[in-house]
């Protein structure tokens, strides 16, 4: 499956899910400030990645998971050097390099982009290729 | 048993489908005042149910199939509406069956789909012959059951999904109106049932 082909995919789910024009999905538009998307949407995002791409997302493997509470990522409300060093690589389809300038833990939205979905399928198909080859 | 929107479960496969009838009584009080306004139609105004009550009615459905697919332990409430269609208006007399099925379930929570069907029982004593349209299906009641509408939901498993804000150790969510839903449609209460974690099936 070609990239572009992955956007349209990815574009689709989440016109579906967040009740968007296909217009408005661009690879820089954020899913929560630009998309209008809440914590529930990102469930049923997963849910339907997973039935479009046949595969299955683990919690915390797509969208950080638990790390508002954690001491070691968050601190004063600012994500700290651990916590976004371990976002960086377990999270690898995110771009974090424009969040490390403000790491408040609120402009996190500002890393969900839809590029970083695509990316992170584009990731997920090679991976089940790879390990089925 | 005020907001009980649904009044007997006829069909039950645990972690799958749930099936509920609800019978629309003319002594419910919101039909007293729920008369749609049209001056444009010569016809007559008469009561019918609220579409954000016959919602309610599928959330319940829908939310009962999830919650007892996790035997009560988890807190579920509804979380998105992800689609809601309704084609036809529903009055007093009328039986509305909701068909509630788990598409996805995990610890986080569920998507559920639902279609909202109007039964029509023969009231002539004829059986039914063949259905008379393709939207007709023959349904477990003695009758044909017509869909209206359909009803997509999808549900949080609260404790999971809101770090660090505190909720109340008992289950809110289902409590003593459920369980007499539950018992009154001869379904066992999953801590009684001997046979729940064999039946329940895995989620997925």
């Amino acid at each position: 499956m070609t990239r572009d082909e992955i956007f349209e995919k990815v574009r689709a789910v989440l016109v579906d899910a967040l009740g968007v024009d296909e217009e408005e999905v661009t690879p820089d538009a954020k899913l929560t400030s630009d998309l209008g998307a809440e914590s529930i949407d990102f469930l049923d995002i997963s849910f339907k990645l997973e039935q479009t791409f046949g595969f299955k997302i683990a919690q915390g493997e797509m969208f950080p998971e638990n790390v508002a509470k954690d001491p070691r990522y968050v601190q004063d409300g600012k994500v700290t050097s651990f916590g976004l060093d371990e976002l960086t690589r377990k999270l690898p389809h995110f771009d974090f390099s424009e969040f490390r300038q403000d790491p408040r833990l609120t402009r996190i939205g500002q890393v969900f982009t839809v590029d970083s979905i695509v990316n992170y399928v584009q990731r997920k198909l090679q991976t089940a290729t790879a390990a089925a080859s | 048993m005020r907001w009980m929107w649904i009044d007997r479960i006829v069909e039950f496969v645990p972690g799958k489908r749930l099936r509920a009838v609800k019978h629309v009584s003319l002594a419910e009080e919101y039909l007293h005042d729920h008369f749609p306004a049209d001056p444009s139609t010569a016809l007559p105004s008469l009561p019918v149910m609220p579409g954000s009550l016959i919602l309610e009615g599928m959330a319940q459905s829908a939310g009962l199939l999830v919650g007892y697919a996790s035997a009560f332990r988890e807190k579920v409430v509804l979380a998105k509406v992800s689609r809601a269609e309704l084609h036809r208006d529903v009055g007093p007399g009328s039986i509305i069956m909701y068909c509630a099925e788990i598409e996805r379930l995990d610890s986080t929570g569920a998507s559920t789909r639902g279609d909202v069907s109007l039964i029509s029982l023969d009231w002539s004593g004829h059986s039914f012959g063949a259905p008379a349209s393709e939207r007709q299906t023959e349904c477990p009641i003695a009758g044909a059951a017509e869909v209206i509408g359909r009803i997509d939901l999808m549900f949080s498993h609260l404790d999971r999904n809101m770090s660090g804000q505190e909720f109340p150790e008992h289950n809110f969510v289902f409590g003593a109106a459920f369980r007499t839903l539950l018992t009154a449609s001869g379904i066992a209460l999953p801590h009684d049932d001997p046979d729940f974690s064999r039946r329940a099936g895995k989620a997925g």
